[in-house]
């Protein structure tokens, strides 16, 4: 099976680091799982050892019936987006996994200095859900079939991203 | 491998206590069969959660999923309970192995199922199929083109 990238990187993507970079990776990921959590640290240590060489993006994979937070977490980050907090909110759920109630992700609005009410009513908007549905389903149409799925350039990646892995494997598609 | 093209056989097993399910009764369906090596194993357990994920997209070319693997009736319970699954799985337990055999998707060395896909028409007719090895999730994508292109 293929496992390409669809569809490509674009607008409606959360993006870090620059739309030209030679390596443009793609992270299918899930808030809760606990593997997600193991490769938060491995993309920032990525992302330092390459610099501008790198675009990251983010995508919604929730599997909401392993973890029971997993879709309400998506939400509260999508909800941050609309208030140009995407990243911050998406690493204050990755530092607090274990804390991913309702209680906890309205205080993680407070402490980004989000609009309260206007967070928790964009929780709610479907408009959101639709976005983290589309995310997944792009997903399996990708090819993901677990979490983290990554994808460099449109390619799907099944080697090691533990430790050093993904950074080393980065450094050695750069040409 | 059964042939794209092949009628698939009928069979009726255990779906779980007191239930047992017969693949003509789901004529007029499509239907998916996922034969797998075991419960509870590490990449089982993936690629039966994320088809319990995908169910609805499933659902949307009017498709019905069956998990198959030669475990008994109650190990599938324990096993469906605890992941939540909300699709049949089904115990090719007595002749073990006996449905994934006339699929021609059963391992004589280990003794299971291997990790076999076959996409069936609403008529029982194979239309596509896949295997994939015993260490790599296939993921549902294929299945999706699959569904997919018998609506097109």
């Amino acid at each position: 099976m293929s496992a390409h990238l669809q569809p490509a990187i674009g607008d409606q993507d959360h993006r870090q680091g620059p739309a030209k970079a030679p390596l443009q990776l793609v992270e299918y990921g899930d808030y809760q799982c606990s593997y997600c959590g193991q490769a938060y640290p491995a993309v920032r240590a990525a992302q330092q050892a390459l610099g501008n060489k790198l675009e990251f993006v983010f995508r919604n994979f929730p599997l909401t019936e392993v973890h029971p937070h997993a879709q309400q977490a998506a939400l509260a980050a999508e909800a941050a987006a609309k208030q140009h907090k995407f990243w911050e909110m998406h690493d204050a759920l990755y530092e607090h996994q274990n804390q991913l109630d309702e209680q906890h992700l309205i205080g993680f609005a407070r402490q980004l200095g989000l609009d309260i009410e206007k967070f928790t009513q964009d929780m709610q908007n479907p408009t959101m859900a639709g976005k983290v549905e589309s995310d997944f389903e792009s997903g399996v149409r990708s090819g993901v079939n677990g979490t983290p799925s990554f994808f460099l350039n449109g390619q799907k990646f099944d080697g090691e991203w533990q430790g050093q892995g993904l950074t080393e494997f980065l450094q050695s598609q750069l040409t | 491998m059964l042939a794209v093209g092949t009628q698939a056989p009928d069979f009726e097993l255990s779906a779980g206590p007191n239930q047992t399910l017969k693949l003509r009764e789901l004529q007029g369906k499509k239907v998916i069969l996922a034969f797998y090596p075991a419960d509870w194993s590490p990449v089982c357990s993936d690629q039966m959660a994320l088809y319990n994920q995908t169910l609805k997209l499933f659902d949307r070319h009017n498709a019905q999923l069956l998990g198959l693997s030669v475990d008994s009736l109650w190990c599938h319970k324990a096993f469906s309970d605890n992941r939540k699954l909300h699709f049949p799985l089904l115990a090719d337990f007595e002749p073990k192995g006996a449905v994934a055999r006339q699929y021609d998707a059963y391992d004589e060395q280990t003794g299971v199922a291997k990790r076999a896909l076959f996409v069936l028409n609403e008529q029982g007719i194979i239309r596509w199929s896949y295997l994939s090895p015993n260490e790599v999730n296939p993921g549902a994508d294929g299945i999706l083109e699959a569904l997919e292109k018998l609506d097109a």
